[in-house]
């Protein structure tokens, strides 16, 4: 039932109501032509009903708190509730954004020791902290590119080069950005196609964008070969920072060549999904950039004192990308894990997550699944290719995500990379036991029994949840966006 | 094997462009296409009066795992769309060739279609397609 | 090590599994010269409990006793429920909600957002937010191009009495898709738009209308809205979740309605938080729902007939269309549309309604003591939703400054944000300052005023 469903006329929590006695609504009669006379439509209900409504719906999630959930590139990893506990402390919870220097010393000082960390952890020069996503951080990235390349009169470079196997975002942002993508091949290692990317760049070639490890869960042996290939006609490298979390403290991207990236901190700096949000995506810049970085930053001037740094102080920067300063919530949240970790924690971080993704991959592939680079070292994560069971059983990958949710585990992430077909992106994180591992493998190999031997119960799967598969055709067609109420 | 009609011509991007009597080319998906496409839940189509050049983009099939785009298999001026398609877009995929059409357009030069892929050149791209 | 459970039984068996004697060997696909990175800025590890020690250190350095600044941030009174509910694990720790049937709980919350933000703008769909009120805006500018065919124009004209830090990030996102955004000038009197606006709008794609304005006045929405409608252009309205419980929602402006509105939903039971994070909802006209960015959700039926929620439109968004996608959006603000959700179920009609009256009876309040300092006037004329300009006799930048020295911030200094307004103070009262509270503001504000001329 919907909260609308609950809904009488009459019903109310009153303790929510704040009126003070002498505000009548007559009150409002300056407001004129301006008044509002329609219904404003929002649910008539008891304080108990809401709390038991959403309660109960929350209990049909899936979670990281819940569940073990392996999937690719979003780096499920414990969300520490010291980290909440520390953010939600309520002089950071109050502080208004424009408060005056003087009463936010607090809070800046978190925000300019969390750009060092993020400088040191990448290996970059200058940090930003407004980016609000990962989405974001990717546009400011790409527009520093040309930027620079605008500010150098450079008119000519107007193409973005993306490997094949790169994630939407990338060409969706480079597009947003004003450039023309070119897509590079993937070879059958997994590796960028050193040749192709040769042929390809030139004096049109602003960027390269990538990741490393790639999006097929390996790493760029070649990365600095590419670097150089691009460098040298006169590109920028640019960094998505998705999956970061294989190598924390172990490999900085600002070593392997990368002139700007952002970071995902709602991934690697543990910061809580939310259920699809907020996250914070950070961008750091090599000493070219720096003269871009969107505002504003945090300074510290001689005296010790922390202040704002926007377009006085960074006259070429792209902008600013928020109606204040980012997520500072979710900045303070991972400041709170940098702290927590230190440095040995992050070193820590890189090594755990590479074991447990071997690990598991090892055991998958024992169990019977194909690996879709098995030669490979897994990084963080390894992609299983079910093209075979597809084929052979006519259960895809999407049976198999669907079956493991009545086992209680939520499902890797499903077809991507594009190129990899029926495949499973898998990646564990390094804060899961062994024990919750190979729970997940004896689950795994269940699964590709039933497969086998009653494959109905894995195509009509799931079970056991609140809802059997939802016909997203009709979704699409009937489009049923808001509830209407009868009047 | 997807079906394949011998009375039209075909572009390597899957449209068909049928040459009627009156000298107008009705355009629409293959049932390649549409198969790769799946459940078809929404069509854009072009305004009326619109002029096109050759391979522009002129519609949009959206189904629930992609969007694609439907580009102009000869230049002209659009003069009709399929008003079928707004309520039942499943048409697309019950009769690619016949009721699932997408728009008409008047060529600018009735010989254009020959420049496109005849019956067997389509064939052969799917068969390839299909390895 | 903080959250890694492995004991070092486990990472023996786990390495013998592989074939690997140590966790180095996995590394030993990337290059050595890459490896051995030390880290220099970041310190060792502490504990929870000295962390909380720290942080209750830091915190206090930001505390203040009472606070009237706005400006597109509010403080609002947050009902203990909202986030007992939203801190639950299954809320916060779910992810997006790709596995439709392992996420029904989050799906239903959308959906029912979308209606409530539907019913509280009066428009057809709403999508299930994208970051913050100014990115929603850009977005809104990039639809209303891609929308608009009657116009087919780069042309946005936006009102001059816009919030600037939107106005700024709406060019950061735009310009790079070749879009103009031209400022309509509003009355230096009344701080709205004018009363004729003349060719102005002609071939715009879209008019941006603040409502209420940065200045807290109301424009005559209806003429504006109408006047684009003739010339073609489409009406984007940036608004106040709070002030649509009393002030003309843009589904009813003018005679045919806004066609995209959009605004900040921090008000709705998101705390101020330094500034994030919050959430911005878009809504617009049932014809432009293709056109919308970001994750929608809705309602279909699963394999027994049974009504489920899932995400929907997908094939517009970045993971599939990619270089062709409406946006780059990935994410939406799952939490804070669940704190918001929660918000107005909690409140209700009538509780919204009672905050939005109480803020407006406060800031008239606030207003006529204040006017009673000597010096001390309205800055401009015209009725206003919970914050007012007040033009004083001395700097305000300074005023600011001694009155936050005694725990009272009294509102925006205005002179970095428009020119020629350094005397001018933009004060927001809410639900939450009680009489007394404005009692000390005017006497605060009065001693201050007296303190600046002497220095002068």
């Amino acid at each position: 039932m919907l909260i609308y469903e609950h809904s009488r006329p009459g019903r109310m929590a009153r303790a929510q109501y704040v009126a003070a006695e002498g505000v009548s609504p007559e009150l409002a009669n300056d407001l004129g032509v301006h008044a509002r006379s329609s219904t404003l439509g929002l649910p008539e209900v008891s304080e108990l009903e809401v709390v038991r409504h959403y309660t109960n719906l929350s209990s049909k999630n899936f979670a990281i708190d819940k569940q073990f959930y392996p999937l690719g590139s979003c780096t499920m990893k414990y969300n520490p509730r010291g980290a909440h506990a520390v953010a939600s402390i309520p002089g950071f919870l109050k502080r208004h954004p424009l408060a005056p220097l003087a009463n936010s010393q607090g809070y800046l000082s978190c925000a300019y020791e969390l750009q060092n960390y993020l400088k040191d952890v990448t290996g970059m020069q200058a940090v930003s902290l407004t980016p609000m996503a990962g989405a974001q951080g990717e546009f400011a990235g790409v527009a520093m590119i040309r930027a620079y390349h605008q500010k150098r009169g450079d008119h000519d470079r107007v193409e973005i080069l993306v490997p094949e196997a790169a994630h939407g975002t990338n060409p969706a942002t480079a597009v947003m950005c004003g450039f023309v993508v070119r897509e590079i091949p993937v070879t059958k290692e997994g590796d960028v196609d050193l040749e192709a990317l040769k042929a390809a760049v030139g004096p049109r070639t602003a960027g390269l964008m990538m990741t490393n490890p790639s999006t097929c869960g390996v790493f760029e042996r070649q990365i600095q070969e590419i670097a150089e290939t691009v460098h040298e006609a006169g590109g920028l490298l640019y960094y998505d920072g998705a999956n970061l979390n294989a190598i924390l403290g172990k490999v900085r991207p600002g070593d392997m060549g990368f002139d700007v990236l952002h970071m995902n901190l709602h991934k690697t700096f543990a910061t809580p999904h939310g259920g699809g949000g907020p996250g914070s995506g950070p961008v750091g810049v090599g000493a070219r950039l720096a003269p871009f970085l969107p505002t504003p930053t945090v300074g510290m001037d001689e005296d010790g004192t922390y202040r704002w740094l926007d377009q006085k102080d960074i006259p070429d920067t792209i902008g600013r990308l928020s109606s204040f300063m980012g997520n500072a919530g979710i900045l303070l949240r991972a400041y709170a894990y940098a702290r927590l970790l230190g440095a040995e924690g992050m070193n820590r971080v890189g090594e755990y997550a590479t074991l447990n993704a071997n690990y598991l991959a090892k055991s998958l592939e024992k169990a019977g699944y194909a690996l879709a680079y098995p030669a490979r070292r897994a990084t963080h994560e390894f992609i299983v290719t079910l093209a075979s069971e597809a084929k052979h059983q006519h259960v895809t990958a999407m049976d198999f995500a669907k079956r493991l949710l009545d086992y209680g585990y939520h499902a890797p992430t499903t077809y991507f990379p594009l190129l990899v077909p029926e495949c499973l992106l898998i990646e564990p994180t390094e804060t899961e036991s062994k024990a919750e591992i190979d729970g997940f493998v004896a689950a795994m190999t269940q699964i590709r029994q039933e497969a086998m031997t009653d494959s109905a119960l894995v195509t009509t799967a799931p079970h056991t949840l609140p809802v059997t598969r939802l016909d997203d055709v009709k979704a699409a067609r009937d489009l049923d966006l808001a509830f209407k109420v009868t009047a | 094997m997807a079906e394949t009609r011998d009375n039209v011509r075909y572009l390597a991007s899957h449209e068909w462009a049928r040459l009627e009597a009156d000298g107008t080319v009705t355009v629409g998906i293959s049932d390649h296409a549409q198969d790769a496409l799946g459940d078809v839940v929404f069509v854009e189509l072009p305004e009326i009066g619109r002029t096109v050049q050759v391979g522009e983009e002129v519609a949009v099939v959206e189904s629930v795992k992609a969007a694609s785009d439907i580009y102009a298999p000869v230049a002209g001026t659009i003069i009709g769309f399929n008003d079928v398609l707004d309520a039942a877009p499943e048409t697309v995929n019950e009769a690619p060739f016949d009721g699932g059409w997408f728009f008409k357009l008047q060529p600018a030069d009735d010989k254009a279609l020959n420049e496109l892929l005849t019956p067997a050149d389509y064939r052969a791209l799917c068969a390839a397609d299909d390895h | 090590m903080p959250f890694i459970p492995h004991t070092a039984l486990d990472e023996q068996e786990m390495l013998g599994a592989i074939g690997v004697p140590n966790i180095d060997a996995l590394f030993d696909e990337i290059p050595g010269n890459l490896r051995g990175a030390t880290l220099t800025e970041v310190p060792s590890g502490i504990s929870e409990m000295a962390l909380q020690r720290l942080m209750d250190q830091r915190a206090r350095l930001d505390e203040v006793d009472l606070s009237f600044l706005g400006a597109g941030a509010y403080e609002h009174h947050i009902p203990a429920a909202v986030w007992d509910l939203v801190g639950r694990g299954e809320f916060m720790t779910a992810y997006t909600p790709y596995q439709a049937e392992a996420s029904q709980g989050t799906l239903q919350l959308i959906y029912e957002f979308q209606t409530m933000m539907t019913r509280l703008t009066a428009m057809d769909v709403a999508n299930a937010s994208v970051y913050d009120g100014a990115t929603a805006l850009a977005e809104a500018m990039l639809m209303a191009v891609r929308a608009n065919k009657t116009n087919k124009s780069n042309r946005i004209v936006v009102a001059g009495n816009l919030n600037p830090n939107y106005h700024a990030v709406c060019h950061t996102i735009v310009k790079n898709q070749g879009l103009i955004l031209d400022v309509l000038d509003y009355d230096p009197s009344s701080g709205c738009l004018p009363g004729s606006v003349g060719a102005a709008l002609d071939d715009a794609a879209a008019l941006v209308i603040s409502y209420p304005n940065f200045f807290g006045g109301l424009d005559d929405v209806d003429y504006l809205t109408d006047q684009a409608a003739s010339a073609g252009a489409l009406v984007i309205g940036v608004v106040n979740p709070t002030a649509l419980a009393l002030i003309k929602p843009p589904g009813e402006w003018g005679a045919r309605g806004a066609d995209i509105a959009v605004g900040e939903g921090q008000p709705l039971g998101i705390p101020l938080a330094s500034g994030g994070p919050y959430l911005g909802f878009m809504c617009c006209r049932q014809q432009f729902v293709r056109q919308m960015p970001g994750r929608i959700i809705g309602r279909t039926v699963d394999q027994t007939g049974q009504p489920g929620y899932t995400l929907t439109l997908q094939a517009r968004e970045q993971h599939i269309r990619r270089g062709k996608a409406t946006s780059n959006i990935c994410t939406n603000q799952g939490l804070l549309v669940t704190a918001a959700t929660i918000y107005m179920s909690l409140l209700g009609n009538e509780g919204l309604r009672q905050v939005a009256l109480t803020a407006h009876a406060g800031i008239n309040a606030l207003t006529d003591l204040a006017c009673q300092i000597d010096g001390v006037t309205v800055r401009f004329s015209g009725p206003v939703f919970h914050e007012r300009v007040l033009a004083l006799p001395v700097d305000a930048s300074r005023v600011v400054d001694k009155m936050a020295v005694r725990g009272v911030l009294p509102g925006l200094a205005l002179g970095d944000w428009v020119t020629g307004m350094a005397h001018c103070l933009l004060v927001n009262v809410t639900e939450t300052k009680t009489a007394a509270d404005i009692d000390l503001f005017a006497r605060l504000l009065a001693e201050v005023i007296e303190e600046v001329k002497a220095t002068c």
